[in-house]
Parts: structure tokens; sequence; C-alpha cells
């Protein structure tokens, strides 16, 4: 008998990575996004099986809502023509095949091997508590906010950077717009903005 | 049958070569590489979370939540380089890249 909550596994494993080879196999670019974030929704549901509710609704939204959109804006603005692209990129598959076969056996000697060691889970660093004492996005906010308070503000620093880095490098200064300078406005004396001129009676300047 | 802690393993495990089989099969094109880094972060975070869960230790995730906060600020970055590449070269083909001088 089959659980319930195998099914769900097993229907969100099959989809991530059936999504996840169409992201790498698609032609296409904009399908390679749609696929993307049908591979994200599908992982934050196996997030969601194991009990990290918050990072999986944090998934959706950071992810779904704004990485796979930013490449979504990405790929349709720069219109791209990947047809040649892929022409030439063929000849890469079969070395591209084989450190992927080589690293996927690696990886499962490694996980099904004897390496991995159950008695560990008694060592601990923050043991989770209990459900019924606090909800998943309690406990992390209780130690995110406490025991990790620096990492969180680094995490806050790397966003920050990264957004000052994405508007450096894309702000682009048309001419022939213009633009308010503060610093010229506060540096104004009435020596440098006015001129006074004496107009004689009857005549123009 | 029990859904364990391989199982998920597995999954990032397959996730990951994805991402890596992703890179060699589109080299030339980098939003495609861009979208496999995402792949592999994603098959990391879903290790964090799997043992984060089976070990009953909540490091994990906290780990896994730093590791999508420079996701996020290395696929903004990585695509404003894109657009910026774009602009100056008209296309986004890999092999322009080193034509680029200063």
């Amino acid at each position: 008998m089959l659980g319930l909550q195998a099914l769900f596994f097993y229907i969100f494993a099959f989809v991530s990575i059936a999504a996840a080879l169409m992201v790498v196999f698609s032609r296409n670019p904009v399908h390679s996004v749609l696929f993307l974030i049908l591979t994200f929704v599908s992982a934050a549901g196996l997030f969601l099986l194991t009990g990290a509710e918050f990072l999986a609704l944090i998934l959706i939204v950071v992810y779904v809502g704004a990485v796979a959109i930013l490449f979504l804006f990405v790929v349709m603005m720069l219109d791209l023509d990947t047809t040649g692209l892929r022409q030439r990129a063929q000849q890469y598959a079969p070395i591209g095949a084989i450190i992927g076969v080589v690293l996927l056996a690696e990886l499962i000697i490694g996980v099904t091997g004897t390496y991995y060691q159950p008695h560990l889970a008694t060592a601990t660093a923050l043991p989770t508590p209990p459900l019924a004492a606090m909800s998943n996005i309690q406990a992390l906010g209780a130690v995110l906010y406490t025991r990790y308070i620096l990492f969180f503000q680094l995490a806050g620093l790397v966003l920050f950077v990264a957004m000052i880095g994405a508007i450096v490098l894309t702000l682009r200064h048309k001419e022939n717009v213009k633009r308010q300078s503060i610093a010229r406005q506060v540096a104004r004396t009435p020596a440098t903005a006015i001129e006074i001129r004496r107009v004689e009676s009857g005549k123009g300047i | 049958m029990e859904v364990g802690l391989g199982h998920y393993l597995t999954v990032g495990a397959i996730l990951f070569v994805t991402g890596v089989f992703g890179i060699f099969l589109n080299r030339k094109n980098i939003i495609t590489i861009l979208m496999s880094v995402e792949l592999i972060l994603l098959a990391v975070n879903l290790n964090f979370v799997a043992f984060s869960a089976f070990l009953n230790d909540l490091a994990g995730q906290v780990f896994a939540l730093f590791v999508l906060t420079v996701a996020a600020a290395e696929a903004a970055i990585g695509l404003a380089i894109l657009v910026v590449f774009y602009r100056n070269r008209g296309s986004i083909a890999v092999d322009d890249v080193n034509t680029m001088k200063g």
C-alpha cells in the first residue's frame, strides 16, 4: 500500500526531474524558463513534504515570483536567435553526458554507500523543536534573529550589493534628458544665478 | 514503501547532474547556463532540506535560506551583466566574451 506521502513524493520528484531535463533540452529559451518555473514549484512541493513549509513558500515567492520572471524578462527583452547557438553546441553533448553519468554514479555510490551514518543524527547542531510546540516558520524565526543574526544581516548585505550592482551595470544615462542636480541647485548663489542690468526707459534690452 | 532520506538525496543528485549536463550541452547559450546554475543550487537546497528534516536539525534549513539568497543575487547580477553584454555586442554568444578588453 503506497502511502499518500510517498505518492506525492513520487509525483513531485518525477515532475521536477522531467521539468529539469526539459529546461536543459528545450530549444526555445522561453520554454526553458517556463519549465524552470515548473521545476521550482514541484521542488517546493518536495520541501513541503519534508516539513520545511517556510522554505517551500519562500521558494515559490523568491524563485517563481522574482528570479524566473527576471529570466523571462531578459529572454524576451533580448529577442535571441538561438538556432545557430544550438547547432554549434551539439559537439559538447557527449563529453557532458560522460561527465554527467560519472558524477551521478559517484553521487549514488556516496548516497547509498556506507559513508552516511544515521547515528550522526544524535549529533545535531540545532535540534528542531517539536511541531506541537512551535511551527516551522516560528522555529526558523527564533534562530534566524538570534543565533544567526550576523549571517542574516550579511545575507541582506549580499542582496543590497547585488541590487546596487545590477542598477549600476544596466543604468544608462541618455542624452538630452533634463535631470535634477541637487548639488548644483544648492551651490547656486545670487552672484552666479542672476544678472542685473540697467534698462534705459523707452528701450528694450 | 516509506520515503526516506535516500529518496530525497537521489532526486537532488539527479537534479544536480541535470544542471551540470546542461552547462555542457548549452555551452554557447549563457542564459541556459544561468538556468542550469539555478538548477544546481536548487539541488543543493533540496539536499540541505532533506538532511535537515531527517536528522532533525534546523541548521540545514537556515543554510538553505542563505543559499537561496545568494542564488537570487547571483541571478540578478548575471542577468545584468548579460544585458550589458548584449547592448555592447548585439549577441550573447559565449565565444564573443573573450574579445572584451579592459
